[in-house]
Order: structure tokens, then C-alpha cells, then sequence
């Protein structure tokens, strides 16, 4: 029980090296960045915005992964007439 | 007769490499099975020694590529057990000394005489690593629970996908039960959610490991050591056998600990 109490407090550094490893690979495996992310919506932008109207910033751009694979997921909201 | 051909690598050095084929192939052995293991770290020999076998080299891999010897010469027969063969690195070369397609002639000669050949692998993901992947049916993956270890594993992983070997499976080796317990380790679950690859088998961190490597002996041959009772239980997954694996977990550990509360009250 002691024990239970005394983890409330912190966390475990299992915990924390499995977050910080997510994060990591997503990137090791891909080899994009933070920056390359938002560059890359900023050009989709510029490009669906001469075809449709859209909020730019309503886009969210993510990686998600299903396994080994890895799989970008962009969210467009399209602006209503 | 055909064997299977399964590389062992790990991307990281000193993950247990070695010690994984070394293990893997004298419990082989002991079920019967004719394996041959090749050190493909040329330059930085260690498999004859971890299966105390160094005093018995006279003819070794690089001899073999390039035509100083047949390959029934560089292979030495085991002490203990007479299917079980070593094919030693050479010592004073580099890994360039070999390619991939020598390795591929190499392993090939003798697929039919064996029922597995395992080959060593050297740390890094370079030509030493893509000599000993070449002539894999199968690809072993070894890792410890930690950061540096699983991130190198997932990279490794990746090449061996690209290169058509895939998918690998995963040994965890050194896994502490106890710093599990803190919070302080990665379990096996979390390292196989992070890898995504199918898990062939745990090896608790285990003294006894270091006590049979100064003497020549694969733990597999120390019937207390638990870390021999991991590597025999590979071998026989390897052979088709269904073993349940061994429980290290965290929450196994605290629905025991509960259950014990409750033994002693009840």
C-alpha cells in the first residue's frame, strides 16, 4: 500500500522512456520534423485554398501510426457558402 | 534436409548478440537439431569463445571466401554436442574482407547437410550487418529494455523490412523482474507497442550468464539459471513448439502481490 502511495507522487521513468521513445521513433522512422510538418501545411494550404475555401487555421496535419506503418492524416474543414 | 537460415542482430552493440546465438544453438543442439553458427563479426571475433571453442580455430570464415580451405575445414565440431558446428570470424581482417554474396554461396554449401544455420551479426547497420542479413530466411532482433537499445532495434527493424527479410521477431534480454516492479524498466508490453513485431522470447537478467561465459559453458547447460531456461524456450518456439512466455510483467506481479493479501487473510 505504502508503495502504491509513494507512486502517486511520481512518475515511473518506465512510463517516461516509453513516451519519449514514441515520440522518437515516429520521427527516426519518417525523418520528418516538427518543422517540415508545418511547412508541408502550410504549402497544402496555399494549394486546396485556390480551389476551395478553407480556414488555414482549422488544419491540422498528424502522424499516426497503426503498427510498423505510418500514416499522415490531414484534417481540412471546408468553409461553408 | 534444409536448413533454416536466421541472422541475429541487434543494431545496438552489447545488447546480447552473441550470447543469444551462442545459447540459441547449443539448445538447439541439444534437441537434435544440426545447426551450424557462423561469427560474421570479422575482425572482432567472440562467438568461439563464448561457446568455448577458441583453442580449436585453425581455419576460419575469410579462409573459406577466399578458397585457403573447404568449409568442412572451418567448421568446428562442438565438444559436447557432435551437431552442433562453429564457423569462427576471422581476427586480423575487416569486414570488407567478405560480401554479401560470398555469404549467400557460403551459407548455401552447407544448407542442405544442417537443420539451422544461425549467423552472428555485428553491431551497426553497415556492411558487416548487411553480410550477415543477406543469406536470412529470418531475422532475430535483439534488444534490452532501454531507450538507446529499442530506439537502434526499430531502425534495425526497418532495414530488415526493406530488405525483404521481414518481419523480425524480438528477444528482450537483461529484463530486471524487479525494476519492472518500480516503474523503472520498460516491460515487454510496452517495447513490443513501441516495435510493433512479434515477441519470440524474454531473458531475465541473470548473473549466471557471466559466470558461463568465463567458463566456456552457454547457460543453457546450467539447469538452475532461469536466463537458460529462456534461451531453451526460444529455441524450441523456433522449432514450432508453443511455450507460454515467461511472466515478467507489472500487473501480473501486482494482481500476485493482491492474491497473496488475500491467501494470508483468507
Amino acid at each position: 500500500m505504502a508503495n502504491w502511495l509513494k507512486k502517486l507522487g511520481k512518475e515511473d521513468s518506465a512510463d517516461l522512456a516509453k513516451e519519449r521513445l514514441k515520440l522518437v521513433l515516429i520521427h527516426d522512422r519518417t525523418n520528418l520534423t516538427a518543422r517540415v510538418l508545418d511547412e508541408m501545411k502550410d504549402e497544402l494550404i496555399d494549394v486546396i485554398s485556390r480551389h476551395v475555401a478553407i480556414d488555414p487555421s482549422a488544419v491540422k496535419i498528424t502522424m499516426i501510426h497503426e503498427g510498423r506503418e505510418q500514416r499522415l492524416i490531414c484534417d481540412i474543414p471546408v468553409k461553408q457558402k | 534436409m534444409t536448413a533454416r537460415i536466421i541472422t541475429i542482430t541487434s543494431g545496438k552493440g552489447g545488447v546480447g548478440k552473441t550470447t543469444a546465438t551462442a545459447n540459441i544453438s547449443v539448445a538447439l543442439a541439444q534437441m537434435g537439431k544440426k545447426v551450424t553458427c557462423i561469427d560474421s563479426d570479422i575482425g572482432l571475433r567472440n562467438l568461439d569463445i563464448v561457446l568455448g571453442l577458441e583453442n580449436r580455430i585453425v581455419y576460419d570464415l575469410v579462409d573459406v571466401v577466399e578458397g585457403h580451405c573447404k568449409i568442412n575445414q572451418a567448421m568446428i565440431r562442438d565438444k559436447r554436442f557432435d551437431t552442433l558446428f562453429l564457423i569462427p570470424a576471422a581476427q586480423t581482417r575487416d569486414k570488407n574482407a567478405v560480401t554479401p554474396s560470398e555469404m549467400i554461396d557460403l551459407c548455401e554449401s552447407i544448407r542442405e547437410e544442417m537443420d539451422f544455420i544461425l549467423l552472428d551479426s555485428p553491431a551497426g547497420i553497415e556492411g558487416g550487418f548487411k553480410n550477415a542479413i543477406a543469406p536470412a530466411d529470418e531475422a532475430i532482433v535483439v534488444t534490452n529494455p532501454d531507450v538507446s537499445a529499442v530506439r537502434d532495434a526499430d531502425r534495425i527493424i526497418g532495414l530488415i523490412e526493406a530488405l525483404e527479410k521481414g518481419p523480425a521477431s524480438l528477444i528482450l534480454n537483461r529484463v530486471n523482474a524487479d525494476m519492472i516492479k518500480r516503474g523503472d524498466m520498460m516491460e515487454a508490453d510496452d517495447v513490443l507497442e513501441l516495435l510493433a513485431i512479434k515477441l519470440l522470447g524474454i531473458v531475465p537478467d541473470d548473473e549466471h550468464v557471466l559466470v558461463s561465459t568465463n567458463k566456456g559453458q552457454p547457460v543453457v547447460l546450467n539447469p538452475k539459471s532461469r536466463a537458460g531456461a529462456a534461451f531453451r524456450n526460444i529455441a524450441a518456439r523456433l522449432t514450432g513448439d508453443e511455450i507460454p512466455l515467461i511472466d515478467m510483467s507489472h500487473k501480473e506481479d501486482f494482481i500476485t502481490k493482491l492474491s497473496k493479501v488475500f491467501a494470508k487473510e483468507g
